[in-house]
């Protein structure tokens, strides 16, 4: 509200943005019609669909999945099942991976012992431990989970720690002459200080979570956009694993949508110039 | 009756060779209740290192550093420090940053923020409350650090070159400022600064250190009378004559420490 108010006034501007604004859609629009046009084509007319597929084809199995049902049942059951697995894995994977980031990153001894094997664990390639998932946690939701919050963790994990390592000494030092307790001084000057560090990886994280429910089911599993893909595969029906990449896309940037709904709310107390850069 | 007294003070810090770097050396100096006493030196010579010890946040490496009769072990009561940098929470308000101190020693929200609000008032910022840190001027953040010390009532104000980064007119508008609040305290305050200028405008006592590693050279009493304005008291024969005096015991520092830091960087 006061930034606004403050703001230098933009009504001159404001024609030319919109202009500029229009000119920008355009040109996006353009390139994805001639982009799937293009790709329409060849596939209409040299190559064959039956391996490329093409935009005509996936819509239909997009209509039909979404009118008829999928081979597994109803496709918003398979949406269901992979938003659930996302959404808890990274709920799950960031809320570790923030407590734990900020633990270690104001516990220089923890952390030194701890570095090599956080160094380590972070080189293991974590998305074939679905394979092992499936086998500890059977063909449900937990192995799925298990798969999304490993993929997350990392990933806030490190910019906690590192948001944390870099809070301002005047900040802690000025909190603590004006009275903080060291709780004090983490709740009211570490965390916030970091929470710009940690909103940066959550957005990356959330399109984890989505690859780590996905590639979960696609290891073995009885429903999620994963199976769908995975099926699709089995059948050579290179239509169904664009579809379904589609509606994995959709899903990760409405969620994308969302957190930075929720950043701009937390992260109000920036300068406009910081969050512009990234709106832009 | 001294509130604040250093009795040979020394501070090391490890250095970057292995070899241990004296920041302050021997700091012999008091200051009553009450009392406005200036810290000026070259720049770079450790100053701020003398508020470090005050302040508890540093300990001293030898010698003693006693707050209200008892030596310093963590943070003593009734201390404020203002930093040279800005030490704002940038993610909270005027009002906010303000209730910061109240808010950390117990007191409830409501009234944290109303006690902050007479500060807010008192330094000319209450149409302000609301906006965020980024949202002012440079002025008017030291003006929220003066009033996030002052909500405190210190009884011991330490100033690490707080005007050092404002221009020539706000920051004599800021010092007459600061001279206006304290007035009512009784709070002795240590006011670090390069500028013998401000030194002398602000403070009951002067003084002075020499160049790196930094011990007490001189104090100068500066017999101004208050209440003080500190741009006409600069054009007064007194404080001409006291710049002269604390000048030519301060310049031979200066000259050191440039030669010094031309050695180093040749």
């Amino acid at each position: 509200m006061q930034a606004e108010t403050l703001a230098p006034p933009v009504l001159s501007t404001g024609s030319v943005r919109r202009r500029r604004l229009g000119k920008l859609w355009g040109v996006r629009v353009a390139v994805v019609v001639v982009w799937l046009g293009s790709w329409e084509l060849t596939a209409s007319h040299w190559i064959d669909p039956f391996f490329y597929s093409k935009p005509t084809l996936i819509w239909e199995r997009l209509v039909d999945w979404f009118t008829e049902g999928t081979a597994f049942g109803s496709v918003w059951i398979q949406i269901a099942t992979t938003l659930q697995e996302a959404v808890l894995g990274f709920i799950i994977g960031a809320i570790g991976g923030v407590v734990l980031g900020i633990l270690l990153g104001r516990a220089r001894f923890a952390a030194d012992v701890a570095a090599p094997f956080i160094k380590a664990a972070n080189a293991v390639p974590r998305i074939v431990l679905a394979s092992l998932f499936v086998i500890w946690f059977g063909l449900g939701l937990t192995s799925k989970v298990a798969t999304a919050v490993v993929l997350v963790f990392f990933a806030v994990f490190f910019n906690a720690f590192q948001g944390a390592r870099e809070v301002d000494r005047n900040l802690v030092n000025n909190a603590r002459i004006l009275g903080a307790s060291r709780s004090q001084v983490l709740t009211s000057i570490v965390v916030p200080s970091a929470t710009s560090w940690i909103f940066a990886s959550l957005h990356a994280a959330f399109g984890f979570a989505l690859i780590g429910a996905v590639v979960g089911e696609y290891a073995g599993a009885d429903k999620g956009l994963g199976l769908l893909i995975a099926n699709a595969q089995g059948t050579f029906d290179a239509a169904g694993i664009y579809a379904g990449m589609i509606i994995t896309t959709v899903i990760a940037l409405l969620a994308e949508w969302l957190l930075t709904l929720l950043e701009n709310r937390l992260l109000r107390w920036r300068p406009p110039a910081l969050q512009g850069a990234e709106n832009a | 009756m001294s509130v604040i007294s250093l009795r040979n003070a020394t501070k090391r810090f490890p250095g970057t060779g292995g070899e241990p770097h004296t920041a302050v050396r021997d700091l012999t100096f008091t200051v009553d209740a009450g009392e406005f006493v200036a810290v000026v030196g070259p720049t770079g010579c450790g100053k701020s290192t003398t508020l470090s010890l005050v302040s508890g946040l540093e300990p001293a490496s030898s010698g003693e550093v006693d707050v209200n009769g008892e030596p310093v072990r963590g943070i003593p009561d009734g201390v404020g420090y203002m930093f040279q940098s800005d030490a704002v929470l940038p993610w909270r308000s005027v009002l906010d940053n303000v209730a910061a101190g109240p808010r950390f020693r117990g007191l409830g929200k409501q009234q944290a923020r109303e006690k902050a609000m007479v500060w807010v008032e008192r330094v000319g910022l209450a149409a302000f409350a609301k906006y965020y840190p980024h949202q002012l001027s440079g002025g008017m953040r030291k003006r929220v650090a003066l009033a996030q010390t002052l909500v405190n009532e210190p009884k011991i104000m330490l100033m690490d070159e707080p005007f050092s980064a404002l221009d020539v007119q706000t920051r004599a508008l800021m010092q007459d400022e600061l001279l206006r609040l304290w007035a009512g305290t009784g709070a002795a305050v240590i006011f670090v600064t390069h500028d013998l200028e401000e030194a002398i405008a602000l403070a009951d006592r002067v003084v002075v250190m020499t160049s790196s590693p930094a011990t007490v050279k001189a104090i100068f009493d500066v017999p101004l009378p208050r209440p003080r304005d500190v741009e006409e008291i600069r054009l007064t024969p007194e404080f001409v004559a006291a710049y002269r005096e604390i000048w030519d015991t301060l310049r031979e520092e200066v000259a050191r420490a440039r030669a010094e830091a031309m050695g180093r960087a040749s």
